[in-house]
């Protein structure tokens, strides 16, 4: 009931923000939580002249603050309508202001042009119960990163408030099918912020497109291109667009993914009659085989934090289930023994959780599975659920679904059940990819 | 009496067959020039069929028989999760050897495809697994593996865009391709 009512203020306060900001994946907020801290994030001022170019007249960094903790599941924002002040700076905060509108915490912040062009951005986050500031950051950087900032703003609040590291400033690689009910569609390979905003396309083919996966350092990607007419494993840079061609054996080249340190990928190859697990060394061009057994389809490997392991799908015992290897013993171990279709399975930061697909009564769903207990936790209430990637703070979870008969992606959180939905207006989307943590204030992408 | 007769009459009408035979085994004092064949090399006719019109092959890369109406059948269906071909395709599935057997420079390219359940990288594998079901029949059969090639697209390539059991049954295929 009181969740209901949540749900449908912060989908109202989604579709506000959503309207500002001209993304290509809208968000629609799903379900809340019953008891979230409650937060204020007063409109940020602007030191400007009236007759200097106000830096925030495109950008609304209070309200991308916002949007970015609503979607966390762990905040309830109040809509700046319902707020009594609106102080830019700490000298005009009254605490009583909040506490009247129960708020937990308060930011505020403004935000003004320097001489060289650049835009400054200061905030600051107040404790209202203990009437205490907490933390306090001023950034500086060129005009178009303004987003960037306000992303990062939202990453340390966060952490203040919750001891976990915000991922806010990561991206999301996902593929868009442009006339996907037709018999000629276009394939896009897609990367936008993790709000949905600033989508771009990073390669575009009539054929198909799949399985996106980031480099650590997020400065390359790879994927399975059908260009050729068969599947290719193919390594892009994002900087220079330069792509390379890294396995096209006969038969399937599928299921790339990078390991930890960037210098190997993953990736499941038929060149030896049945789908096998390999890893490829990229400097070297050296093929190492990791899995045996010529009758399994094995497939979708992932890699353990410390490179040391595989997660893998195979159908070895008849129907798919989940396995890790140690790549210096190869003598697979089963993880999943609920259902018979459990695949595609990614491990939390933490090492001890997994999430996968599984289907229960018929239903694909995501399910959550804890390795020591063997808990397993069905995650996601829709259905035809597939490829599930975790945020880098392994707070929430993106997969891909179906929204009446279209391919929309939707996010969960791990822990308290909140969901939004990014469905994209021109095409189906699926595939998608949580990048590592970023620091777009930095370099790329 | 009357049987007695019939008995002897039979019998003489069986000395007559059986001297008759005799006689023809008998009778030839020279070998005929037709059994004992001499090395002549003569050219080779047409192998199987001399004046038979070829098969044609269309755009979309289907067979037509000389004389049929309809392309050959190219799309096989499986179950979900399945990779054995139903034992109603074979009949099909001989003909299409045949004409690769019949016509060596003939090639076709085979396709395997899934209904859109389950994850995309499972299902590219279990579209190899079902291509390569038809590739391995039409090895059997007689067909050389120069002649046949293949690629699993997975789910990438639904003839049904839908979403229901109808849909996806139409999805789960294999489909051969002639090369033109």
């Amino acid at each position: 009931m009181n969740a209901q009512v949540l749900a449908r203020t912060l989908c109202l306060a989604a579709t506000a923000l959503a309207a500002t900001v001209a993304q290509a994946l809208e968000i629609v907020i799903q379900e809340g939580w019953d008891s979230p801290t409650k937060v204020a994030v007063a409109p940020f001022g602007s030191a400007m002249p009236p007759d200097e170019p106000d830096p925030m007249a495109s950008v609304d960094l209070a309200g991308i603050v916002a949007f970015d903790l609503t979607r966390s599941g762990q905040f309830s924002l109040l809509p700046a309508d319902n707020m009594l002040s609106y102080p830019t700076a700490p000298d005009q905060v009254f605490f009583r202001d909040w506490r009247i509108l129960g708020m937990d915490y308060l930011v505020i912040g403004r935000a003004w042009t320097e001489a060289n062009g650049a835009v400054s951005v200061v905030y600051h986050l107040f404790d209202v119960t203990s009437e205490r500031e907490i933390a306090s950051s001023r950034t500086t950087a060129a005009p178009e990163k303004l987003r960037d900032i306000a992303h990062r703003i939202s990453d340390e609040v966060y952490e203040h408030i919750t001891g976990i590291r915000g991922a806010f400033s990561t991206k999301l690689l996902y593929v868009l099918v442009e006339d996907a009910a037709t018999n000629s569609p276009t394939f896009h390979l897609k990367i936008a912020d993790a709000d949905g905003a600033r989508a771009r396309t990073v390669f575009r083919s009539k054929e198909p497109l799949l399985s996106p996966s980031w480099a650590p350092d997020a400065s390359r990607i790879a994927y399975v291109s059908f260009e050729t007419g068969r599947s290719t494993i193919v390594v892009q840079n994002l900087a220079t667009g330069e792509r390379t061609h890294v396995a096209a054996y006969p038969g399937i080249n599928g299921a790339p993914e990078f390991s930890p340190d960037g210098t190997q990928l993953a990736m499941s190859l038929s060149r030896d009659g049945n789908n096998e697990i390999y890893t490829l060394d990229l400097a070297s061009r050296e093929l190492r085989r990791i899995t045996r057994w010529p009758t399994a389809i094995d497939t979708e490997p992932s890699w353990t934090a410390d490179g040391t392991s595989l997660i893998f799908t195979s159908d070895r015992p008849g129907k798919p289930q989940i396995y890790r290897v140690r790549l210096d013993r190869l003598l697979p171990e089963r993880l999943t023994w609920e259902g018979d279709y459990n695949a595609r399975a990614r491990l939390l930061p933490n090492g001890r959780h997994l999430v996968y697909v599984h289907r229960r009564d018929r239903v694909y769903h995501i399910a959550w599975q804890d390795l020591e207990r063997g808990t397993v936790r069905v995650l996601t209430q829709t259905s035809l659920d597939e490829s599930p990637s975790l945020a880098p703070n392994g707070t929430m979870m993106i997969y891909a679904t179906q929204d009446l008969g279209r391919g929309i992606l939707a996010v969960v959180s791990i822990d308290n059940g909140f969901s939004y939905l990014l469905p994209e207006a021109a095409g189906d989307v699926r595939d998608p990819a949580w990048s590592p943590f970023i620091d777009a204030l930095r370099g790329r992408p | 009496m009357i049987r007695q007769l019939f008995g002897a009459l039979s019998a003489l009408l069986l000395a007559g067959v059986l001297l008759g035979g005799c006689k023809t085994t008998e009778e030839p004092v020279d070998p005929p020039p037709t059994v004992v064949k001499p090395p002549v090399v003569t050219p080779t006719p047409p192998p199987k069929k001399p004046e038979a019109e070829p098969p044609t092959i269309g755009p979309d890369g289907n067979i037509t028989l000389p004389g049929a109406s309809e392309p050959l059948d190219a799309i096989f269906y499986f179950e979900y999760d399945q990779a054995r071909l139903a034992p109603a395709d074979i009949r099909v599935l001989a003909m299409h050897a045949q004409q690769l057997r019949d016509y060596r420079n003939f090639s076709v390219k085979l396709e395997g495809h899934c209904d859109e359940r389950g994850t995309r990288e499972y299902n590219l594998a279990l579209g190899e697994r079902r291509w390569q079901a038809v590739r391995r029949y039409l090895i059997s059969a007689g067909v050389r593996s120069t002649q046949i090639e293949g690629t699993s697209f997975g789910e990438e390539r639904p003839v049904d865009p839908g979403h229901d059991e109808s849909a996806w049954a139409k999805n789960r295929r294999a489909v051969i391709v002639y090369n033109r």
